[in-house]
């Protein structure tokens, strides 16, 4: 079904890299790439998981599609607009919003719950009175807070509360993406489950488009239509959820599947072992060789790997994926 | 509950010498400059003059209550100025960082280097004595400790996640600093404001003290000290009240400001909520 | 000396907020057997951690252990003097954090670090302390262990520095090791390493571990048994595979039911997560009746009045709810 829709977002051969060292008494000036050559579709009303380890890129990735980190390279369109050329923050604000992991630093302790609400609508062009007030109303009761909880402040809130919050100012501006920093790592467990539904109802009600960055695996499966797995600035393999979880490609998707404790079987069984490797000297050809499992000496061989492909839509860096899938 | 007894002698006495300033025309019994009579010079307290009179005959009540609004107008202006410019520096530096903030900083180190006495000693050199130059002086010498505060606060609020969705909601660098990082950091700019006050309400009593501040006759609480010095044997008391007035005015302003931490201190307040 | 390891019974830990004292931590009893890894589980607030440090008197006013015995090989540590149990820890009881850097001595290498224990505890000379340290940093499987011992703590990643929490830990054989959270700081790959290094050598040396998380899938996978906490009590304790699959207690089945467990889409598709209303109370407001009654579906009448005695859940568990499973 290609060009069905316009993809609301499309991230091409985005790359950030940060220059490291050098300085005043020398030493070799190196280049982090924490982001290097990521291509990304965000189909409207779709919700992309996107996983990995710390210091995968995840995050750098997440903050330049939010216009918080300047691209070294490559290109951000939101609705077909370029926008990592325009500076225009108000623009892209009405397409892309965040709602943010910490539900205690995220809100400003010193603002009501109104005053964080009307703020954005009145700069984006609202003025008048009744309409602030009737929409921040409908944001509140979508959320599940009551409209006269408006005049209270941060603190007289619980954290999943908060979170309604932070989601509401996300809405507020009624985007059409939202950017979700790992949403219910923050909660209580016991709250988790009211978010996360929460989250998937304002998706359908609103036909929001989600790009969720998560390290708790089953958060994703449950909430994801599209995954895409990230190591070492890089996307090592993506697909639909029911691709990655049922018949993952990639060598480094299956141990993350499989570092999972399971809860109905005894232990947990690392397939990998060792840590990621220092970003600052990645390793060549399959960046992942050196923790492989399955790792043979091609593995090792310059250039990069590109994405072998694997179904609709599936597809993984991997020179032995075929063979290691028959 | 040590910090409620700051907070209210503190601002008990502040009150007082800012009420004594206020009222001065009412309270006072003559004239502080035009007043002057040879006949009564170097009375001691007593019931005409309640804290006697000076080398020429002012009435030293009348001038010490004089002498608080121009103490009180330098302090508070003076660390007015010194607030807002080391505010509006150091914010922006911890917020913006790169080129700018390495040019502020510097310029801070450069201004902690130097005494701000000896700084404003300078300035009043150049300038011609008199209230607004005194402003000038001690306005543009005394930024560099809010600075500093104002830039390590901006700093740590910077990768607060309301700053960041202030960002992503499209907000201004200058709305976002106005309205989502300059509420939070102003508690303890307010402290370092107060405790600033005392210290301008004693630099400026050192400045006229060395005849560099506020000319004779007008009263000043320095200016009063400076006329007194060669009778501090002769008549102790034409020293004795206006130091004691700039005592009582440090200390108060002091008192105040550490009561002002215990209240605002971040940390308290987190406890409560 | 036979027996379990550790032996707590009827633990009450208060909080003293001026002149009123709230029980943070009641009722609480449970049992650890030698090499057995007990899984602690619950919300923040829950009681959890706090119990684990009054195992091995590190509690602080305003928080004490008023009531209770805690048993460790037979002798009470609640009543032990301050001196005889800080001369316990590290020797037999040990303990390892959530962010070791935190732990961990910046300004020494970490295999000094460990040397110490064997100083302090066993009496050891320096060279031969050195020389064991670097044995026990090759027992928790650090690579290159003689060149890494020299490192500092900030010279090395968040999984090395936590195999470092666990050779300190288990330097001096303990008896009883208590996990707090020990890889939430960690990632899910470094975690799996993790875990699994803590439950192999505790089994191997017979070390009891007191495992706490707020992760019940992963408390599930790695212990025996599990105790579930809530409000400062503990609601069901039970063997603890019957946990997830027959959870007894309204709060766990909530909990278990609430989960987006891995592969639960694949195998069902994908079901509404159901939801437990309300909050976690806090310390000073716990409920009268089942602490548990406000966000109970199935709360009745009794839950409102009644504090729920522990009941017996056949074979060897226990449940505190009048109208459990």
């Amino acid at each position: 079904m290609p060009d069905a829709t316009t993809p609301i977002l499309a991230v091409e051969d985005l790359a950030v890299h940060f220059p490291m060292g050098g300085g005043l008494f020398g030493g070799a000036r190196r280049t982090l790439k924490a982001v290097d050559g990521v291509d990304l579709v965000l189909e409207p009303g779709e919700c992309l998981g996107l996983v990995g380890e710390s210091g995968c890129g995840k995050s750098t990735l997440a903050l330049s599609i939010l216009g918080l980190q300047a691209p070294t390279r490559g290109r951000i369109l939101l609705d077909g607009q370029d926008v990592a050329a325009s500076h225009d923050r108000r623009a892209r604000a009405r397409i892309v919003q965040m709602v943010f992991q910490d539900p205690y630093s995220s809100l400003n302790p010193r603002q009501t719950v109104r005053r964080t609400l009307e703020e954005p609508l009145r700069l984006h062009g609202t003025t008048d009175k009744a309409e602030i007030e009737s929409r921040v109303a409908a944001i509140l009761a979508r959320v599940g807070l009551r409209p006269d909880q408006a005049e209270r402040y941060p603190h007289e809130f619980s954290g999943g509360q908060r979170q309604r919050i932070g989601i509401a100012r996300a809405l507020v501006l009624e985007p059409r993406v939202v950017v979700l920093d790992e949403p219910v790592s923050a909660l209580d467990v016991s709250i988790r489950a009211q978010i996360i539904n929460l989250l998937l109802d304002l998706k359908d009600q609103l036909g929001l488009a989600y790009v969720m960055i998560s390290h708790d695996l089953g958060v994703v499966e449950h909430m994801s239509d599209r995954v895409a797995v990230m190591y070492l600035g890089r996307i090592v393999e993506t697909g639909t959820w029911r691709d990655i979880f049922a018949a993952p490609g990639h060598p480094y998707t299956k141990a993350l599947i499989a570092a999972i404790p399971d809860p109905f079987r005894d232990g947990v069984h690392a397939r990998i072992t060792g840590e990621v490797p220092n970003p600052l000297d990645p390793p060549t050809g399959c960046a992942f060789h050196p923790r492989c499992p399955d790792a043979l000496p091609l593995c090792r061989e310059p250039p990069a790997i590109a994405f072998e492909p694997l179904g609709t839509g599936h597809a993984a860096r991997c020179r032995r994926v075929h063979e290691l899938a028959a | 509950m040590r910090f409620r007894v700051n907070l209210i002698v503190g601002g008990t006495l502040f009150v007082a010498v800012v009420a004594a300033g206020l009222l001065a025309p009412w309270l006072a019994h003559t004239d502080p400059v035009l007043d002057a009579n040879l006949m009564n010079a170097e009375e001691p307290p007593g019931a005409a003059f309640w804290l006697g009179t000076d080398g020429q005959g002012r009435d030293i009540y009348s001038r010490v209550l004089y002498g608080a609004r121009i103490s009180l107008t330098v302090g508070i202006v003076s660390q007015l100025i010194n607030t807002v410019i080391g505010t509006a520096l150091g914010l922006s530096a911890g917020y913006f960082g790169g080129w700018w903030d390495d040019l502020v900083s510097g310029l801070t180190n450069l201004m902690l280097a130097i005494p701000s006495l000896v700084f404003a000693l300078a300035i009043m050199a150049i300038l011609s004595p008199g209230l607004t130059s005194l402003l000038i002086a001690l306005g543009l010498t005394n930024w560099s400790f809010t600075c500093r505060l104002a830039r390590a606060s901006a700093l740590s609020l910077r990768s607060q996640g309301y700053v960041q969705a202030a960002k992503v909601l499209g907000y201004s660098d200058l709305r976002i600093m106005a309205t989502q990082m300059l509420p939070n950091m102003l508690g303890p700019i307010i402290v370092i404001g107060t405790l600033g006050m005392g210290g301008a309400v004693l630099a400026e009593a050192a400045l006229s003290f060395l005849g560099l501040g506020i000319r004779p006759p007008q009263p000043s609480w320095g200016s009063m000290l400076s006329d007194a010095r060669d009778q501090i044997t002769t008549a102790p008391w034409v020293s004795i009240f206006p130091g004691l007035a700039i005592f009582v005015t440090v200390l108060g302003l002091n008192l105040l400001g550490d009561g002002l931490r215990d209240i605002l201190d971040p940390q308290s307040r987190s406890r409560r909520a | 000396m036979s027996g379990p390891a550790l032996q707590v019974e009827d633990l009450r830990i208060d909080l003293a907020i001026g002149e009123r004292r709230f029980a943070a931590v009641e009722g609480v009893s449970f049992t650890i057997e030698k090499g057995e890894t007990y899984g602690l589980v619950g919300e923040s607030g829950c009681g959890k951690s706090i119990t684990a440090l009054s195992l091995i008197g590190l509690l602080r006013p305003p928080l004490s252990a008023s009531a209770g015995r805690i048993l460790l090989g037979g002798t009470d540590l609640r009543t032990l003097p301050a001196r005889a149990v800080r001369a316990l820890r590290g020797k037999r009881v040990a303990m390892i954090f959530q962010e070791p850097m935190t732990a961990l001595n910046p300004l020494k290498p970490v295999g000094r670090q460990i040397a110490e224990m064997f100083v302090l505890h066993e009496g050891a000379s320096w060279p031969e302390a050195e020389r064991r340290a670097v044995e026990a940093l090759r027992s928790v499987r650090v690579p290159a262990p003689e060149r890494r011992a020299r490192d500092y703590p900030h010279q090395l990643s968040g999984g090395m520095r936590q195999r470092v929490m666990i050779a300190i830990a288990l330097a001096c054989g303990p008896d009883l090791l208590l996990a707090d959270e020990p890889t939430t700081a960690l990632d899910v790959t470094v975690q799996a390493e993790i875990l699994e290094l803590i439950r192999d050598l505790c089994a191997e040396r017979g070390t009891a571990v007191l495992m706490i998380s707020h992760d019940l899938g992963l408390i599930a996978s790695m212990c025996r048994r599990v105790g579930v906490m809530y409000a400062g009590r503990l609601v069901e304790e039970r063997d603890s595979r019957a946990v997830f699959r027959r959870p007894s207690h309204p709060y766990t089945a909530g909990l278990v039911a609430s989960l987006p467990l891995l592969g639960a889409r694949l195998a069902g598709g994908r079901n509404r997560l159901r939801e437990i209303t309300g909050v976690v109370p806090p310390v000073t407001a716990f409920p009268d009746g089942c602490r548990f009654n406000p966000r109970c579906p199935s709360a009745t009448e009794i839950c409102r009045d009644v504090d729920p005695p522990p009941e017996t859940l056949p074979p060897d568990g226990l449940v505190r709810c009048h109208h459990h499973a």
